[in-house]
């Protein structure tokens, strides 16, 4: 029987490997391509030679790196504003994940505050009136307007309330009747249980704050302001029209070249070195968390 | 323990969204939205002025439904084909990779793209070897542009939308398909009669929701492919929003742009969740 089984389905099998191996493929060129031309010979790299190896191997483009301080200043407010969103958005989250998994009847405007949460998740605030409102707190310019806006994750809010809420009751009432009140039963007991989810919701917000860049491209004032997918989308992507005709451009050219190939790739690479290397926690706890979160009682 | 999370709430979310009242305002710069003079439904009249805006529309609805209809069915084929695979390690491999590109930002996307789509890049390189086809400005072209968002959003996501559809599958029963062996059902008859089946309940349920998604042609995405040369084909309403509001200073007339659609919006959202509920007993919380 198995043999016979074997046997019928060899060729399908073949094809669904090679198909598998070309979506592979497809899904890692861009990003072995680019590091590859990071690594290239500017002028090989420049005539689009290059494909999934370095030609003419050399670091000229990282040592050039190296030198820029603009791009190290850009790394570290990206740091530090993921330390500080990925801080205060966990305790925050955690803080009021917990009321809200409880019962109406022992938290009787749950549902209020539930709505609240889902109304504004689906009906945000337009662009203009937030970056008004920024301006009229003088928080343009400063680090805050990118840590501080990015706080309260609704989403996230509730895949923790639906976790908490998909625990046994009987833990609850059991660590009540030994007389530990909101706070104790919150990190003694619900914390613990609740790891893989706190994984998932901080590979998120970190994730989520790296790869953020329009904020810091309305609400900072000067390049030397910019967080790093900022300071790339500036500096590697942005083509002004206007400065491109003035330095003598041929306007129909725009988006058909890239100059400083080798060293725009060595910045795209460095910029996704963090993710790359939570990657493997991120695949890790994304995949569970996106099914534990949908758990429902 | 829910105050830090509503005083931020309401300082950075619900404020703002009260601020939307400037749609129907004129901006007084002195005195902030709240001192500004009402002037009723002027800047939605001035809306329906925008000499493209029935071009923005169309392509912010064509571009989001091309999205929406390939995000249904190529993460689908894509669970379907990895299922067949029985050697775990390599299904875990296949996994692993393609999940990758949904954690990379637009900006360093668009960098690699723009550069691998580039005239002089390595796309236009190997087809002129191979084929010998002259170089095609892809960027820069209002007949590729959408189809090129279409493709690499795809690109980006369809390994992490398969999640949901491989969990789906793994809840179908061996049982079955053994069953189906014995009666000399083959491959092609396990997914039609098992398989498909097993997890149409998932796809009617992410179909109902992705309706929610019909405005959203992908801000950040455009944002960071799209230029002068290819707004006829790729200005979305958000990308349009953006340059009137922040770029030509527009404040009013734009934030009654983006009233509106988030109006629509939200009532697809609403719509969307109520047919999913029915059709699928799915409830956000």
């Amino acid at each position: 029987m198995l043999t016979k089984y074997n046997k019928k389905v060899n060729i399908p099998n073949i094809i669904i490997y090679i198909i598998l191996l070309l979506i592979v493929f497809t899904s890692l060129f861009p990003v072995i391509n680019t590091i590859a031309i990071s690594f290239s010979n500017s002028s090989k790299a420049s005539a689009g030679v290059v494909t999934i190896y370095p030609i003419g191997f050399n670091l000229d483009s990282y040592k050039k790196i190296l030198q820029e301080t603009m791009f190290f200043n850009a790394f570290w407010i990206s740091v530090k504003r993921v330390v500080l969103v990925t801080a205060m958005s966990f305790i925050i989250t955690v803080l009021a994940a917990y009321p809200l998994s409880k019962e109406k009847k022992e938290f009787r405007s749950r549902d209020i505050y539930m709505w609240i949460l889902v109304f504004t998740m689906m009906f945000g605030p337009g662009l203009i009136p937030s970056f008004l409102n920024i301006k009229d707190l003088h928080l343009l310019g400063s680090l805050w307007a990118l840590v501080l806006p990015n706080l309260v994750g609704q989403f996230l809010i509730i895949l923790v309330v639906n976790f908490f809420r998909s625990l046994p009751k009987e833990l609850d009432d059991s660590s009540s009747i030994d007389g530990a009140g909101p706070w104790q039963k919150l990190f003694k007991i619900y914390l613990p249980l609740a790891i893989p989810i706190l994984a998932t919701i901080t590979l998120f917000i970190i994730v989520g704050q790296w790869n953020a860049f329009f904020d810091g491209l309305i609400y900072m004032n000067k390049t030397s302001q910019y967080p790093l997918q900022t300071y790339i989308q500036q500096m590697v992507i942005t083509i002004d029209p206007l400065k491109f005709l003035a330095q003598g451009g041929d306007i129909s050219k725009i988006g058909a070249t890239v100059s400083n190939r080798t060293l725009n790739a060595a910045k795209l690479v460095v910029t996704m070195v963090p993710v790359l290397v939570i990657y493997p926690y991120l695949q890790k706890y994304f995949v569970k968390g996106i099914m534990l979160g949908s758990v429902k009682e | 323990m829910l105050l830090p999370a509503m005083i931020f709430l309401v300082i950075f979310t619900i404020k703002p969204l009260l601020g939307s009242v400037l749609a129907f305002k004129k901006l007084n710069p002195v005195k902030g939205i709240w001192g500004s003079e009402w002037v009723g439904l002027y800047n939605f009249k001035v809306i329906f002025d925008i000499p493209n805006i029935d071009r923005i529309l169309y392509n912010t609805v064509f571009i989001a439904v091309m999205k929406i209809i390939a995000q249904l069915i190529i993460p689908l084929a894509f669970a379907l084909i990895l299922n067949e695979v029985r050697k775990l390690w390599f299904k875990r491999f296949v996994q692993t990779v393609v999940y990758l590109p949904y954690f990379l930002s637009w900006v360093i996307l668009a960098g690699i793209f723009r550069d691998i789509f580039a005239m002089d890049g390595v796309i236009n390189k190997i087809s002129g070897t191979i084929f010998g086809t002259e170089p095609v400005m892809f960027l820069g072209s209002n007949l590729v542009f959408p189809f090129l968002m279409v493709g690499t959003e795809t690109w980006k996501n369809f390994g992490f939308n398969a999640i949901i559809y491989l969990a789906a599958l793994t809840n179908i029963s061996p049982n079955l398909y053994e069953a189906c062996d014995i009666d000399g059902g083959n491959r092609w008859k396990q997914l039609l009669h098992i398989t498909m089946p097993g997890i149409k309940i998932t796809i009617v349920l992410l179909a109902t929701l992705s309706l929610q998604s019909v405005l959203n042609a992908g801000f950040e995405q455009i944002l960071n492919f799209y230029n002068p040369l290819v707004y006829e084909s790729g200005d979305i309403l958000d990308t349009y929003i953006y340059r009137m509001g922040l770029q030509n200073n527009q404040f009013e007339m734009a934030t009654a742009l983006g009233l509106v659609k988030s109006a629509v919006g939200f009532i697809l959202i609403l719509i969307a969740q109520k047919l999913a509920g029915k059709f699928a007993g799915y409830r956000i919380f």
